[in-house]
């Protein structure tokens, strides 16, 4: 009996760690800001180099950080969700140009449409680096109470917008964790 | 002849010191080998297979400037592998910490040989007690 058993048995565990492993989504990973409060940078406005722009100047309302470059193919594929859901107006989009040249993210802007409340520009990548940025593009949701809800990697969509962001907009607005 | 010997030895260990950066970032050399250290313990997460040491990405050299700048700033390398796993978690790490979810993983190997030892010895010994001659297999030449 045992000489049937085992061999069954060892099929099995290795079916379900293969099952559960390669079911596995290995591209994105888990971010430790989940839960925790959102990194504050200070950059200067990407519009206007004179002028420095914080999302601390956010605290208390949930807003998205969407992670962005001109240079960054799926920001292009994504571009029009953004403005779709800029356009719903459920929550401002601040834009973090993420390792970008000026004229060109400016350019961008220009041609594609703006769907950003405020573009901040991160030529340096130092912000990028506190918010675990690996990829762009990549977007946050950050509560009222300044933590981060939840975090997209690669382009966004309206469809996942609506199934995964707006569930979580009554939570970022009542600022609970 | 040694000449030649020497220059071969001098060009594969100036590859080895200038693989990270086009110079070296720090003058001390015992920074510089920690620096070195560390670097190839960070993983690249544009690339995945890579350490910051090893890519060229444009992510790896911004967390290698920042490996700098947190080194020149006095931090431990406890503190440097905290400030990265903070902001990326433990995957930036090339050798995870034991946890409850990588318990398996670093015990793998372990459990592996000694899976191994019980199948032999369950082999060997019920082979040692089979007779000689195996009344099932006639052997060669007799088929």
């Amino acid at each position: 009996m045992l000489k049937y058993l085992l061999p069954i048995g060892l099929f099995t565990v290795l079916a379900g760690f293969l099952y559960f492993g390669l079911g596995r989504d290995k591209q994105t990973l888990p971010s430790p800001l989940i839960g925790k409060s959102a990194p504050i940078f200070e950059l200067a406005r990407l519009d206007d180099p004179s002028k420095s722009f914080s999302n601390s100047e956010l605290a208390g309302k949930p807003y998205v950080v969407n992670v962005w470059g001109s240079w960054c193919v799926g920001c292009r594929q994504e571009h029009g969700a953004l403005l779709e859901i800029a356009r719903r107006g459920e929550v401002p989009i601040v834009g973090l140009n993420y390792r970008d040249d000026r004229d060109q993210a400016l350019n961008w802007l220009q041609q594609l449409g703006d769907p950003y409340v405020v573009s901040a520009f991160d030529d340096e990548g130092r912000a990028g680096i506190d918010w675990g940025v690996y990829g762009a593009p990549e977007t946050f949701l950050i509560g009222a109470n300044g933590k981060v809800l939840k975090k997209h990697v690669a382009p966004i969509t309206v469809e996942i917008w609506e199934q995964e962001f707006v569930p979580l907009l009554p939570q970022a607005k009542a600022g609970s964790p | 002849m040694k000449q030649l010997f020497l220059a071969a030895i001098l060009t594969f260990f100036g590859l080895q010191a200038f693989a990270i950066d086009t110079a070296p970032a720090f003058e001390d050399p015992a920074l510089q080998a920690r620096y070195e250290r560390l670097a190839r313990e960070l993983r690249c997460l544009q690339c995945r297979s890579e350490t910051i040491a090893d890519s060229n990405a444009q992510l790896a050299a911004d967390l290698r400037r920042q490996l700098r700048e947190l080194m020149a700033a006095g931090k431990s390398d406890e503190e440097i592998k905290t400030y990265m796993t903070d902001r990326y978690g433990d995957y930036v790490l090339y050798k995870p910490p034991v946890t409850g979810r990588t318990l398996l993983l670093w015990a793998a190997p372990a459990l592996l040989v000694i899976g191994g030892v019980i199948v032999a010895v369950i082999v060997i010994s019920r082979k040692s007690k089979l007779p000689d001659t195996d009344p099932a297999d006639p052997g060669l030449g007799a088929s």
